[in-house]
């Protein structure tokens, strides 16, 4: 809401000495933040110029300029006429001017110097309304004795024209929170300043209004749907004006008024009856009364009809729209409280006017509105609901704007259907602001302050009780909270002390929450560095990654309304998105990078719907079961991609470029880290490539074998598609999976302190037999003195058979209670070997 | 060389004349003084303590001596002998230092410019003011909750009071899951976990609720789609808004240090009444008046930190608390804020884009 601090100013007292940026800081306190504070650009010498003498210069381009002698007073300093070359032609010789002198600024920053053009040096600008940024209703430049009227007739030339022009006039903008319709208003907004600063406050809807006669024009409330059983318009004034002359400007007071806050003027009945929404908060309507044949009646709409919007959109109707209908042609006239239509519009030439003020509920226009997605003034305010008691008034006040200005003469018949439904009282405990707000407001501080802000009391039987009536403006005004706040507010936020509460004591935090800080701890110390991307992927994505078509992760959650229709998606996994992160930072020059994200990935649930049963009541168990299962799956997740080196060379020798083994050895770093024995087989998945990927496997507590995730190298077309560097790493977990595998405590076992003898084997295996089954199977036969097993070296080459390869294990025997001998080391080794040798095929090199 | 006893006369024996072991042991000093490494030293040895040393003879004759000459000859050539072995164990142990300090010489390698050979990577600042936040709220005694991303509409709207039709919930700027009628949404605060925490927990409650958030902003400087909140909410007997500043002061302080305090405003959020914006007050002109406007505040002292307030009793009743019973306050703000305002960043793409630099300012405590 745009508050112009010179209207504000005749509702509210205001004092001598105010700034915009003051009335803003005493808004803020009673809850109207400020948005913007805005003054006019216009600055440095703008003054009266009496042009002396006009010549007419036809120039080559075939524009025709007005070289002029301006009489500036002393204002330019010498008193000689200044020369100023002027484009527009709707002055002559004695017109009074508005000349911005060398040293101005106009609006955008425009400085004014005197330069050459046209043959002349032209040292100034005669303005026009729109470069003063006073709007642009005008062509030409201003001639103030049009302009100003009769406030014309004493200026001098060179008198300073920015008091008289206006233009240091401020407005303050203000962010209204929707609980608060009525501050929509200027008088909303000067009632609120008034309980700021306890400044005077003039009730602009504190006007004479006749009372409602049997014989003005017809109207019908005919909703037949109300909603949630609250009649669409439950008070309708309808008023006539006639023998109107609309061709008439809309005086300069109210146009200024109507630019400042924020309305371009439009013509006198469109300003008419916007300046009485914005004095009082009650959106106006005003019909052709030509173009009506009979009585106005207000419905819901029928199938199938049609309305032509002021904005020329044809709109079909739905039936829960309330309608403003001309029940003598059975047309429809408007979209209550939301736009009238073209049918009836006022022109120009209408002479006689219907004047509609009427009270919409807000249930009712909030859903046209948005159905229609037609959001304006008029809706804005319904919405957010608008004083059942200022509808006469409003009708008023544009009745005698009408009249005074527009020439017309008001019918005496006043239509006033009334179905207002009496505010229901809330009955309050005095104590309540105390025990809720923490501060000691003495039962006749909490009086003073709800009677200040319009509510009526009256006392109940008990003495800590009051039943509250709201004033009209406040439909928000419900309960005993709504009523604490407003005795919060208004004794002021800034009394509320600070306590800090003590309760019981937590557990801390839960392991899932501690073990994700270990992971992403875990893997920054190993070099990765932790980002985060966003979640939307499109399909293309997945055929990037080489995601067979019928592979679940394909089945992605739909946005209705993405950012981007390329990315509509929810990812499925991390490493949709994640790549992404390393690209950036390859192409920024950062070579070698290593990252990981740890993140929800959103695996939808087969269709089903979550109901959605509104506000205020818990629903039953089984609806909330039916919600809760309707939302995705969403387990947290870690992925990582690399690329370059990871250990870096440097003057103490080469280094080593991240592989397909490191992002294993991450991915186990961080079961490791979860206490997680974990156990890789090989795998063949997108976006991996098939020989360089394996699968990770961890064992649940239950003693399932369940999937961490996976890791390896990138298929290189992988890579190709996403312009990711050659042989980029990736891994991708579910972390989930690991806190559950993780959630236990370990038991300690006492350690060995007798020594341990170390035995080195040697085996060659076919080629295709796995690594890890040849050291499961050494685990196997060595029994329970092996202490631990490494593979140290593996083999190919001209040594042995060309399918084969020699896997060199060393194995440590350790025994708890003594020190080993020679024979036992020996016959523990033996029989592992013998395990390998049954199992894999394994023979023994050197044997 | 000596013969055989022959010839009788000890005096005769020119090995043992006193004045040739005299001159024996002065050369063995001398070279034993003049050797300059343990292996010259070690040729020194054999020359001068050697089995086939002038002294080691010397010894030998010495049995021949009448039993009369035997002692006093012993005792010069022992003497003697004693004195080199002397000199030799304090030159070797000389030696030995001196080879010492020359290896931890030779074998210097100059550190001062030993770049990460596996360089340490970073955690990202905003997952670390999170968990910092969260440290401060676990400190009061609070738990810390979370729920999802995509979110029912129910649990985000309605069971927080957004009626249907109320203007503040169009104002949510929400990403809504297709088909229009699947009941979801990606959830546009942390709030929803307020309604999950307390049907699932009941009251009294003392949970935190970090977490990723979305609306449908594009990304700008100030703004992104994808944002992350901290919420905060009590449920119990008796708790006040003091309860609330108190809490908001502490979480504050514990983020921001000393001097740093919160005021509340008057707002409006359907979930809370009173309702209230917290703002803290400016970081960089600590709200002192400077003669041009501070650019961080723009001038007004203090920059908007969260929304808060008391639970809405249609909150408690929602999730089957009694609101006649039990009160409760909540409140939540931006976390990427909070990182921008306590570490200068002034740019919230540099939080978006991942780029490696940008963590690499921090550590890995924040
Ligand atoms: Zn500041």
């Amino acid at each position: 809401m745009r508050v112009p601090v010179e209207w504000l100013g005749e509702y509210v007292a205001l004092p001598e000495d105010v700034t915009g940026e003051r009335i803003a800081a005493d808004l803020v306190r009673v809850g109207l933040e400020e948005e913007a504070l805005h003054g006019s650009e216009v600055t440095g010498p703008l003054v009266v110029g009496r042009v002396l003498e006009l010549t007419k210069e036809p120039q080559r381009n075939g524009k025709t300029i007005s070289w002029c002698r301006v009489d500036v007073g002393a204002a330019n300093g010498t008193g000689e006429p200044q020369g100023i070359v002027c484009g527009a032609h709707n002055f002559v010789e004695g017109d009074l001017v508005a000349v911005i002198l060398p040293g101005g600024v106009l609006p955008g920053g425009f400085e004014i110097s005197a330069r050459k053009t046209y043959g002349h040096v032209s040292a100034g600008m005669i303005c026009s309304s729109r470069e003063l940024g006073l709007g642009d209703d005008h062509e030409g430049i201003i001639v103030l004795t049009e302009h100003l009227g009769e406030q014309a007739v004493h200026l001098e030339p060179g008198q300073d024209l920015i008091g008289v022009l206006g233009l240091d006039r401020e407005v303050v903008e203000v962010n209204v929170t929707p609980d608060r319709g009525y501050c929509f208003s200027l008088r909303g907004i000067a009632r609120e300043y008034s309980h700021s600063t306890g400044a005077a406050f003039t009730d602009p809807a504190d006007l004479p209004v006749p009372p409602a006669t049997t014989g003005g024009y017809a109207v019908r409330l005919a909703d037949e749907s109300p909603l949630s059983g609250v009649e669409g318009c439950d008070r309708y004034v309808a008023r006539v004006v006639q023998g109107l002359d609309l061709s008439r400007l809309t005086p300069r007071w109210m146009s200024t008024r109507l630019l400042e806050a924020g309305m371009r003027p439009i013509s006198l009945a469109v300003d008419v009856t916007n300046y009485v929404m914005l004095a009082l908060g009650q959106p106006l309507h005003a019909f052709d009364l030509a173009r009506l044949s009979g009585p106005v009646v207000v419905r819901r709409a029928r199938p199938a009809e049609t309305l032509r919007t002021l904005d020329d959109v044809t709109r079909t109707l739905d039936a829960e729209d309330l309608l403003v209908t001309d029940g003598g042609s059975d047309t429809v006239l408007a979209l209550a409280g939301v736009m009238g239509g073209e049918s009836s519009e006022v022109s120009a030439g209408t002479t006689d006017v219907l004047v509609e003020s009427a009270h919409f509920d807000a249930r009712t226009v909030a859903r046209t509105s948005r159905r229609h997605r037609l959001s304006t003034e008029a809706s804005k305010r319904f919405e957010r609901g608008v004083d059942p008691d200022v509808t006469a008034v409003a009708a008023q006040l544009a009745v005698d704007l009408l009249v005074e200005i527009g020439g017309g003469t008001a019918d005496p018949e006043v239509t006033d259907v009334d179905h207002r439904v009496a505010r229901a009282p809330v009955v309050f405990d005095l104590d309540l602001p105390a025990r809720y707000v923490g501060v000691d407001y003495t039962h006749e501080r909490v009086r003073e302050v709800l009677t200040e802000i319009g509510c009526s009391l009256t006392d109940q039987d008990a003495s800590d009780r009051v039943s509250v009536l709201p004033p009209s403006w406040r439909p928000d005004l419900t309960d005993g909270p709504t009523l604490v706040e407003e005795v919060a507010r208004i004794d002021g936020y800034d009394r509320i002390p600070s306590v800090v509460p003590s309760p019981t004591g937590g557990r801390g935090l839960t392991h899932a929450q501690r073990l994700r800080r270990v992971v992403a701890s875990v893997l920054a110390g190993q070099g990765l560095s932790e980002v985060l991307t966003y979640p939307f992927v499109g399909q293309d994505r997945f055929d990037e990654l080489g995601l067979p078509l019928d592979d679940e992760r394909r089945r992605a959650l739909a946005l209705a309304n993405p950012l981007s229709d390329e990315a509509p998606l929810m990812r499925t996994e991390l490493l949709q998105t994640l790549p992404e992160a390393l690209r950036r930072n390859v192409s920024r020059g950062t070579r070698d990078v290593a990252v990981f994200e740890i993140d929800t990935v959103t695996r939808p649930v087969d269709d089903r719907a979550a109901p959605v049963p509104g506000v205020g009541a818990r629903p039953d168990d089984a609806t909330l079961a039916t919600i809760r299962s309707a939302v995705p799956h969403q387990p947290w997740h870690l992925a990582l991609v690399a690329a370059g080196e990871s250990d870096r060379s440097g003057w103490w020798g080469a280094g080593r470029a991240a592989d397909a083994a490191d992002v294993v050895a991450w991915a186990r770093s961080v079961a490791e880290a979860a206490g997680v024995p974990v156990r890789a087989v090989p795998a063949e998945r997108a976006p991996w490539h098939p020989g360089r990927c394996v699968a990770l496997r961890v064992v649940t507590p239950d003693g399932e074998d369940g999937l961490l995730g996976h890791a390896g190298e990138l298929h290189p077309k992988v890579a190709q598609r996403l312009g990711l560097p050659e042989r980029t790493v990736a891994a991708e977990l579910d972390l989930d999976v690991l806190v559950t595998a993780s959630d236990r405590r370990v038991q300690a076992s006492p350690i060995s302190t007798h020594p341990a003898a170390t035995s080195d084997v040697a085996l060659t295996v076919p080629r295709s037999v796995h690594h890890s089954t040849v050291e499961s199977a050494l685990l196997e036969g060595a029994g329970e003195l092996l202490e631990s097993i490494l593979l140290f070296d593996v083999y190919r080459g001209d040594q042995i058979e060309e399918h084969e390869k020699s896997l060199a294990f060393r194995l440590t025997f350790r025994a708890h209670d003594r020190t080993l001998r020679t024979e036992e080391v020996n016959a523990a080794r033996d029989a592992a070997i013998a395990r390998a040798a049954a199992l894999t095929g394994a023979v023994q090199r050197g044997a | 060389m000596s013969g055989p006893n022959k010839n009788y006369d000890p005096v005769e024996v020119a090995a043992l004349d006193p004045a040739v072991i005299e001159q024996d042991l002065t050369a063995a000093l001398a070279a034993i003084a003049a050797a300059s490494s343990l292996e010259e030293l070690k040729s020194v040895r054999i020359a001068h303590a050697g089995e086939r040393s002038p002294l080691a003879l010397a010894n030998r004759e010495i049995g021949a001596l009448p039993p009369s000459a035997k002692a006093e000859a012993g005792k010069r050539v022992g003497q003697a002998r004693a004195a080199v072995t002397q000199a030799l164990k304090g030159r070797q142990a000389q030696l030995e230092v001196e080879r010492d300090e020359r290896i931890l010489v030779e074998e210097a390698l100059d550190l001062t410019a030993v770049p990460g050979r596996r360089p340490l990577g970073r955690r990202h600042p905003v997952p670390l003011t999170a968990e910092r936040m969260a440290d401060v709220m676990v400190g009061m005694g609070w738990e810390i909750a979370e729920g999802p991303g995509v979110e029912a509409e129910w649990f985000n709207f309605d069971a927080l009071n957004f009626d249907t039709d109320h203007p503040a919930r169009q104002m949510q700027d929400t990403f809504f899951v297709d088909p229009a009628d699947a009941g979801l949404v990606l959830r546009t605060h942390t709030s929803p976990v307020q309604a999950r925490s307390l049907l699932e927990r009941g009251a009294p409650l003392y949970v935190a609720v970090p977490g990723k958030t979305f609306r449908t902003d594009e990304l700008d400087a100030t703004h992104t789609p994808v944002f992350h909140q901290m919420e905060g909410l009590a449920v119990d007997e008796g708790l006040t808004m003091a309860h609330l500043k108190g809490t908001l002061d502490r979480l504050a302080y514990g983020l921001f240090g000393e001097g740093i305090t919160s005021r509340l405003r008057p707002a409006y959020f359907p979930f809370t009444e009173p309702s209230a914006e917290m703002d803290l007050v400016c970081f960089v002109c600590r709200g002192e008046p400077a003669a041009t406007p501070c650019r961080t505040c723009g001038g007004t002292g203090w920059i908007e930190w969260g929304g808060c307030g008391m639970v809405n009793h249609n909150v408690l009743r929602a999730t089957g608390i009694d609101p006649e019973r039990y009160q409760g306050f909540a409140f939540g703000m931006g976390v990427e804020r909070s990182v921008m305002f306590r570490n200068g960043v002034a740019d919230m793409r540099e939080l978006i884009e991942g780029d490696v630099r940008f963590n690499a300012q921090f550590g890995m405590e924040i």
